[in-house]
C-alpha cells in the first residue's frame, strides 16, 4: 500500500494563525482559554478559547488580495474565514495542488455555520449556510478546487475520519494528493449544549487531574497537505500508518465503561503500522477533561499496553474545538515528533484516573519515533490513528 | 471480492418498501411523526428508547430495524460489523429546535435531551446500541444522495479488512420531508440472500445504490 505524506501543517486557535506560532505558545507555557463575560455571546460567564477576531480579519482581507477575490470580507462568516486562512497558509506554496483533478478537499466539523441560527445573523447571511454542503461548496469554490468536497460529521471524531477517509482514498489511488482540513467555531448553540449538561469546568480545563470538573470549549482549524510523494528533505517526513474508528454500543451521550472499544481501534492502528506497545513514543490523547472521558480513555490506554508511554491532552491550551480537535492535535502531535519534543499536559497536577497513565507534566526534549492519537465523542464513537517517521 | 447488498429498506412519502415490496403505505398521514409511528407499530417491535429519539434517529433506526429484521447480521462479531450513513441537512431539524430553547434570554431553558441530537451520528449510535455493532462508523454529508461516495467509502472499509459486512445508506429528516435508505453489505461468498423476499443478489455498487433510492 502507498506511504501517506503530511507534507505541510497548520493550526489556527485562540494562540496563534500557524503551526509555529501555536508551538511557539506551548514552548513558553502560554494557556489560551479565557473567562468570557459577554452577554451578547452568551448569557453567563463562561471559559472560552477564542481566535483573535481583529487578528482573523486583518489576514482574512490580505489573503482575499492573494486571490484577487473582489468580494467583501464580511461576506464570510467566521468559520468560512478559519477554514480559509488555515487552507491557504496549508497550500500557499502549493498552490497548484488546488486545481490538480487528481486533489481531494475532506472537510470535518460538527457544527458548521451554527451560529447563523443566531437572530443576529439570520439578515446577514441566507439560510443556505447552514447546511454544511454550502459551506463546503465555498471553500471549493475560493481555491478552485476541482473535486467536491468529502465533508465529515461524526462528532468529536470528525477530524480524525477526516484524516482516516483522505489516507485511505490516496492509499487506493483514487487520488495523488489530499488538503483535509476541521474546524469549529464557539457559538451560544453548543456552549448552552455542553452546559445544560454540566459538562464545563468553571476554570481553564484539567485533563486527567483529580479536580477535573469538565471541559473547556474553543475554536480553530487545523489543516493537513497529504500526499503518496514524499517530502522535501528539510523536515523529517511524518506518514500516516494506521487509522481505525469503532463504537461503543453502549450509550449516545457517555463513553463505554470499560474503554474495550477505543482499546481495539488503538490495537488496530499498531497492528496496521506493524508496531508493538514498546514501539510507540507518545500519545496526544482526546482528554477533554470530563469525568467520564479521562477515566475510560485511561483504561484504554492501559488495556493497550501504553500506560508507561507519555501522554498529554492539548486541550489544556486552547479547549475542546470539537470538529477541529482531530486536526488541530494531530498537527500539534506530528509537530511534537518532528522536533523531538514532549509537550506538559496544561491543567494536569494530581492524577486523577483509575489506570496508570504516564501524563506529561514538564516540557523537554525526547527522541520520538511514533506518536497515537485517539478521540472519542457522542454517540459512542471512538477513534485512533498513528503517525510515524520513516 | 464481489460484495452483495443483501438486504435493503426504503422510507418515504408515507411508504416503506423492503427488498423491493411494498411493506407499508398510508396516504392520508401527514405528520411525520405519526408515519414513523405507524410504522413502528405496524411491525411490532418493542424498544421504548425509540420514543426518545428525534425524527432522524426515529427514521434511521426504522430503517436498520426493518433490513436487519430480513438478514441478521447475528453470525458476526461486533466489530466485524460497520456503518456508514450520509445525509444533507446534516441535524439541521433537531438544531432548530435546541436553537427554540436558547433564542429567547427571558426564556432559556436548553435541555441535554434534545442537544445529544443536535449531531447527525448519533442516528449511527442509536443502531450500533439496538444491534451491538462496534466496527467502523462514519457520516458523510453531501447535498444530495451520493451512491458514489458511499459506495467507495464502504469498498475501502470492506479492502482494509476493517469490515466483514456493514450497513449504509443516507437517513434525512427536516420538518415533514424524510426519506431513508439503508442496505446491508455483505462479502457475497459469506452471504445468502434472504429467503424470505427472495431478494435476487445485487451488486454493491452505486448504479445499484442509485437504482434502489430513486425507484422506490
Amino acid at each position: 500500500m502507498k506511504p501517506v505524506y503530511i507534507l505541510n501543517d497548520n493550526i489556527i486557535t485562540s494562540l496563534g494563525f500557524t503551526t509555529a506560532e501555536n508551538a511557539s505558545s506551548l514552548d513558553s507555557g502560554i494557556i489560551g482559554i479565557r473567562t468570557i463575560n459577554d452577554q451578547e455571546f452568551y448569557p453567563g460567564q463562561i471559559q472560552l478559547s477564542l481566535v483573535d477576531t481583529v487578528q482573523l480579519d486583518l489576514k482574512f482581507s490580505a489573503v482575499l488580495k492573494v486571490y484577487q477575490k473582489n468580494i467583501p470580507a464580511d461576506s464570510f462568516t467566521r468559520l468560512e474565514k478559519l477554514f480559509i486562512l488555515s487552507i491557504h497558509d496549508v497550500i500557499k506554496d502549493h498552490i497548484v495542488i488546488a486545481k490538480n483533478a487528481r486533489t481531494l478537499l475532506v472537510i470535518s466539523t460538527t457544527k458548521g455555520n451554527i451560529n447563523l441560527l443566531e437572530n443576529r445573523f439570520k439578515a446577514i447571511f441566507s439560510h443556505k449556510r447552514l447546511y454544511l454542503w454550502e459551506l463546503g461548496r465555498i471553500i471549493r469554490q475560493f481555491f478552485g478546487f476541482v473535486n467536491t468536497p468529502v465533508i465529515i460529521s461524526n462528532a468529536c471524531i470528525s477530524g480524525v475520519v477526516a484524516v482516516m477517509t483522505a489516507t485511505r482514498f490516496l492509499q487506493s489511488g483514487a487520488f495523488d494528493h489530499a488538503v483535509v482540513t476541521g474546524g469549529d467555531i464557539a457559538s451560544e448553540f453548543v456552549i448552552s449544549g455542553f452546559q445544560s449538561f454540566q459538562a464545563l469546568s468553571t476554570k481553564p480545563c484539567k485533563p486527567f487531574d483529580l479536580n477535573r470538573t469538565g471541559l473547556s470549549l474553543g475554536e480553530g482549524c487545523g489543516t493537513m497537505l497529504l500526499s503518496t510523494i514524499s517530502g522535501t528533505a528539510e523536515v523529517s517526513p511524518v506518514r500516516i500508518a494506521g487509522a481505525a474508528t469503532t463504537n461503543d454500543a453502549n450509550h449516545i451521550s457517555g463513553p463505554s465503561r470499560t474503554g474495550e472499544e477505543l482499546s481495539h481501534a488503538i490495537k488496530t492502528v499498531m497492528k496496521q503500522a506493524m508496531v508493538e506497545p514498546g514501539q510507540i513514543s507518545y500519545i496526544s490523547a482526546h482528554g477533554t477533561a470530563t469525568s467520564f472521558n479521562d477515566e475510560m480513555e485511561s483504561k484504554a490506554v492501559e488495556l493497550s499496553g501504553l500506560a508507561h508511554v507519555p501522554l498529554n491532552s492539548f486541550k489544556g491550551y486552547w479547549g475542546h474545538t470539537l470538529g477541529a480537535a482531530g486536526l488541530v492535535e494531530s498537527v500539534a502531535a506530528v509537530f511534537s515528533l518532528r522536533n523531538n519534543t514532549l509537550y506538559r499536559s496544561a491543567g494536569f497536577e494530581i492524577p486523577g484516573v483509575s489506570a496508570p497513565v504516564n501524563v506529561i507534566t514538564t516540557n523537554h526534549p525526547a527522541s520520538l519515533t511514533s506518536c497515537i492519537k485517539t478521540a472519542s465523542g457522542f454517540g459512542g464513537c471512538n477513534a485512533a490513528i498513528i503517525y510515524q517517521k520513516d | 471480492m464481489n460484495r452483495i447488498i443483501t438486504a435493503y429498506s426504503v422510507l418515504h412519502d408515507n411508504k416503506v418498501i423492503v427488498n423491493g415490496r411494498l411493506l407499508f403505505y398510508q396516504e392520508n398521514i401527514t405528520k411525520f411523526a405519526d408515519f414513523v409511528k405507524a410504522v413502528f407499530k405496524q411491525e411490532q417491535f418493542s424498544y421504548p428508547k425509540f420514543y426518545k429519539m428525534d425524527s432522524i434517529s426515529k427514521l434511521g433506526f426504522l430503517a436498520a430495524e426493518l433490513v436487519l429484521k430480513e438478514k441478521t447480521i447475528a453470525g458476526y462479531s461486533p466489530l466485524e460489523v460497520g456503518m456508514v450513513m450520509s445525509n444533507s441537512s446534516s441535524s439541521l431539524d433537531t438544531d432548530i429546535t435546541h436553537n427554540e430553547t436558547i433564542n429567547n434570554r427571558s426564556a432559556f431553558f436548553p435541555s441535554p435531551s434534545v442537544f445529544v441530537y443536535t449531531l447527525p451520528n448519533i442516528i449511527i449510535g442509536e443502531v450500533c446500541i439496538r444491534h451491538r455493532i462496534k466496527g467502523e462508523n462514519a457520516f458523510l454529508i453531501s447535498e444530495t444522495f451520493d451512491g458514489n461516495l458511499l459506495c467507495d467509502y464502504v469498498d475501502e472499509l470492506f479492502n482494509n479488512e476493517r469490515v466483514a459486512a456493514c450497513l449504509c445508506g443516507w437517513v434525512e429528516v427536516l420538518g415533514d420531508r424524510n426519506t431513508a435508505m439503508v442496505v446491508l453489505v455483505e462479502n457475497s461468498e459469506q452471504s445468502q440472500v434472504s429467503e424470505r423476499s427472495g431478494l435476487k443478489p445485487m451488486l454493491f455498487n452505486a448504479e445499484n445504490l442509485n437504482f434502489i433510492m430513486k425507484r422506490n
